[in-house]
């Protein structure tokens, strides 16, 4: 039995760099005899041999770097973009979406169906083994959800409340909620199944959140997925190395011929330019806006540049009586609407977009990307008007404005820092004088899960393209205990803005199936909440990837997610 | 004779005088102080209030360039920050961390170094020692670590508004053991001379012996570190600043002009590095030929 398994852990490690390493474990863990060991080994190089002549095609490997790291090896530890879509390479989850259409295709599931409106059923693919050998089943998709759900989890809101996920058979599982979702799966992509033997056995069933104290486990720098990449080796803020699985289950479905992949994030813009015109990396994103000239003048480099779905905007603390930092005490300015519409009208849109976005970025009236499910044009931006701000500002009682704390990310967004000092100083002409804070994401984000921000800035690109989302998870109250667990929602909701209509009309659209009522309660919903100035939706940044010659293929994403099995190298 | 005259008379002053490029050093480093010194009442704009930055303004290039405006002499950076103010205040950054940070590094250093070579032993052994260890780290890195650590412990808020004073403390602490060598190797030349052995027959309190008689005798090499250091320690603010992490975002030093350029070298706003680069540069290289005129001119060997 383990001979096989052997077997398919040593042949990546022939791929890989650190067999070695990898061996020496496998060896230890086994047992002690030197002997078995000596088996082992040959049995290994046997193995790695033999793919090496067997598979004539050569190493291909994909450098690439974005501005940011990834948080976490372990893909439910933060819901951010860039770290799930990496890992989404190594945890597959039960659909994924086609990068062009994004429509939902099979992945772990093969097909699923609506048995009772409130039961659907999903066969899962069968013959699919996780990197280390462990076959896939239904308990791995029982043990994720409750992993998902869990402590320290983030992706919280991949599944409704109170779902019951209950095993059929070995490749059936039901999922039951307890009213009608016709959603439900619509972000899947990016919840990847683990593992359940390989999380018992390196006590790994529960999410470890550094950033928030808890001690790292086996999961934060391993990782055992079926997909299509195995992560190799993880160095964190340095670089993360992935190597093709030959055995994926996929390979004949999607065409591409990397071997191996690395990944560093590269903080400094002009560096990441440099590298990407020295060739020291074949991809990288963000392309600063200023340099996107240089990078297409150059021979053999080139950008492409397409609306993203995300939307930067900047929140409220709407909670707190008293705000955490800022020099108004006693009660909470953000609680007053006029002053949430000062600080909007305060923003000079226009500006922001020519001078510190270079043109590509689209002003957005909504916190929904054009084309998505519930974007209307028939809402407008409240016009920049620093007198209006004044105005508003001096009949909420503060004429003379007063003092508050923007927390601001400096490698998350394009031109994110940037953007925050510019507002600085147009909040500062309508009499608000703001402190700005500027830190990595990677602990930036922890410090907004604590609710511990007065006022922030963040995007949001939802996987489900549909306003049900970002309604959901920003605009929805949060329930009163902190934990959540009773009611999940409004997990991201790091200003806690609550109205119970918003809340009402949120319930009716999880369950409306009739598209023409279902627009209708999203337009109110959106009504209600740009009328509430619930955020201050900025715009909506474009993707700007920066590839070079050496890569003959890609598919733009407009989730901004590198789809390594969709690339072809030179 | 007066105070003026005795001055003039000196060797000191006679070797100033024969050299140009020291005269020359002097002056650039006297108009940038100056600068510093007088950046609210001479800068066209005030680049620290966020409020005075019309975002529109924003790469303005120099005057003289096609489209540049008198408005903005040296152009401005991507905030419509004008650059010259910037200068101006940044000069006042690096000015006051450089000397803050040199004068701790100078007390901290001459007391431990002193108290070093004049208490022998075991002290001595603990002292030196734990400065051997601490010249192993780089200085920026030290700094680095300080700067990360009270990151840590202090709130966001909290830390911008100390930010000039962490900066101090942690270049300071990073250069003290300079101070501490030379000293002690001074003190422990001094303290066998006869009037040294005489003030401690007529039972002077070592105190009073080490800060009265040792000490004068001892700063002439310290002051000569302490300019070379001047420069070394301005060097240092704008290096942590390049790599953010020293003074706040809003409040640019020349380090952190520099490090906004840099995000636009490629794209051809070449102005926004290129002047804080300047001024950097000709302020450290004045400050440098000082020092180095200043250790020939109290060497006595070259006299």
């Amino acid at each position: 039995m383990y001979a096989r398994s052997l077997g398919g852990k040593t042949r990546v490690l022939g791929a890989g760099g650190a067999a070695n390493k990898r061996l020496r474990g496998v060896g230890f863990m086994l047992g002690q005899s030197v002997a078995r060991i000596g088996v082992v080994a040959s049995l290994a190089m046997a193995t790695a041999m033999a793919v090496v002549l067997a598979a004539p095609a050569q190493a291909k490997t994909l450098k690439w770097a974005s501005q940011g790291d990834l948080n976490s090896a372990d893909q439910y530890m933060r819901n951010q973009t860039l770290s799930l879509s990496i890992m989404s390479h190594v945890y597959e989850g039960l659909i994924r979406r086609d990068p062009k259409t994004l429509a939902i295709e099979p992945a772990l599931a093969e097909r699923w169906e609506i048995a009772e409106p409130t039961r659907w059923r999903f066969y899962l693919r069968k013959g699919v083994k996780f990197h280390d050998g462990r076959p896939f089943t239904a308990d791995d998709v029982v043990f994720s959800a409750q992993r998902a759900l869990g402590k320290g989890s983030d992706l919280k809101g991949r599944l409704p409340a109170n779902v019951v996920v209950k095993k059929v058979d070995d490749y059936t599982v039901d999922f039951i909620t307890e009213k009608p979702n016709p959603i439900l799966h619509y972000e899947w992509t990016t919840w990847g199944i683990y593992s359940k033997g390989w999380a018992i056995d390196n006590k790994a069933t529960e999410v470890a959140d550094p950033s928030k104290g808890d001690a790292p486990n086996a999961a934060t720098t391993q990782a055992n997925g079926t997909g299509p990449f195995k992560l190799v080796s993880r160095e964190a803020d340095v670089k993360t190395v992935f190597a093709v699985n030959n055995d994926w289950w996929g390979k004949d479905k999607y065409k591409h011929n990397v071997t191996e992949v690395i990944f560093r994030p590269i903080t400094s813009a002009p560096t990441r330019v440099a590298a990407l015109l020295s060739g020291e990396i074949d991809f990288m994103e963000p392309v600063p806006v200023q340099d996107i000239d240089r990078i297409n003048k150059n021979k053999g480099t080139k950008v492409v540049t397409a609306p993203e779905t995300r939307i930067v905007f900047f929140g409220f603390d709407h909670e707190h009586k008293e705000l955490l930092h800022s020099s108004v005490k006693g009660k909470n300015p953000f609680k007053d609407v006029r002053v949430r519409q000062a600080f909007l009208q305060a923003i000079d849109i226009e500006a922001i977009k020519t001078k510190v976005m270079r043109n590509l970025a689209l002003p957005s009236a909504m916190m929904v990307a054009k084309g998505f499910e519930g974007w209307d044009v028939a809402f407008k931006r409240l016009p920049h008007n620093p007198e209006a701000a004044k105005k508003l500002l001096a009949d909420a009682g503060y004429p003379n404005g007063f003092e508050v704390q923007l927390d601001c990310p400096n490698d998350r967004y394009v031109n994110d820092e940037a953007i925050c000092q510019a507002v600085v100083g147009m909040l500062q002409r309508a009499g608000v004088k703001i402190n700005l804070v500027t830190k990595t994401n990677t602990v930036l984000f922890g410090e907004y899960q604590k609710f511990e921000t007065s006022f922030y800035m963040l995007g949001w690109a939802p996987g489900s393209y549909d306003s049900w989302n970002p309604l959901e998870f920003l605009h929805r109250s949060v329930p009163v205990d902190k934990d959540g667990k009773s009611k999940p929602g409004g997990t991201f909701n790091y200003g806690r803005y609550g109205n119970p209509k918003v809340d009402a009309l949120i319930d009716q659209i999880g369950q409306e199936t009739d598209k023409k009522k279902r627009d209708q309660l999203l337009h109110d919903a959106w009504k209600t909440t740009i009328d509430d100035v619930a955020y201050i939706p900025l715009h909506q940044q474009m993707i700007a990837w920066g590839s070079r010659d050496s890569i003959a293929k890609l598919e733009p994403h407009a989730g901004n997610e590198l789809l390594w099995y969709h690339v072809m190298m030179k | 004779m007066s105070l003026l005259a005795r001055a003039l008379d000196s060797d000191i002053w006679h070797s100033f005088r024969s050299s140009k490029t020291t005269i020359l050093a002097a002056a650039v480093t006297a108009a940038l102080v100056v600068a510093a010194l007088l950046a609210p009442w001479i800068s066209p704009q005030n680049p620290w209030d966020p409020g005075a930055l019309q975002l529109i303004d924003a790469f303005n290039p120099p005057a003289w360039a096609p489209e540049g405006s008198w408005r903005f002499v040296l152009g401005t950076d991507d905030q419509g920050r004008d650059l010259l103010s910037a200068i101006f205040y940044g000069l006042r950054v690096s000015l006051t961390v450089g000397f803050l940070a040199v004068l701790f590094a100078m007390i901290v250093g001459i007391a431990l170094g002193m108290f070093a070579g004049y208490a022998g032993g075991a002290t001595e052994t603990v002292i030196m020692r734990l400065a051997d260890v601490q010249l192993t780290f780089p200085t920026i890195l030290i700094a680095l670590m300080i700067d990360g650590v009270t990151r840590a412990l202090l709130p966001g808020e909290a830390h911008d508004r100390l930010a000039v004073l962490v900066l101090v403390f942690s270049i300071g602490v990073s250069n003290w053991v300079h101070y501490a060598r030379t000293v002690r190797a001074s003190t422990l030349v001094e303290k066998r001379k006869e009037y040294v052995q005489a003030a401690r027959v007529i039972g002077l309190h070592p105190v009073i012996i080490m800060v009265r008689h040792v000490l004068p005798n001892v700063m002439g090499p310290v002051l000569v570190i302490a300019t070379v250091g001047l420069a070394v320690a301005i060097l240092t603010e704008a290096t942590l600043s390049f790599l953010g992490v020293g003074v706040p975002g809003t409040q640019p030093s020349l380090g952190t002009l520099i490090r906004i350029g840099n995000n636009f070298l490629f794209s051809g706003e070449w102005w926004i590095v290129i002047f804080p680069g300047i001024a950097l540069a000709m302020l450290v290289l004045a400050v440098n030929l000082l020092g180095d005129w200043l250790r020939d001119a109290l060497n006595p060997k070259l006299r």
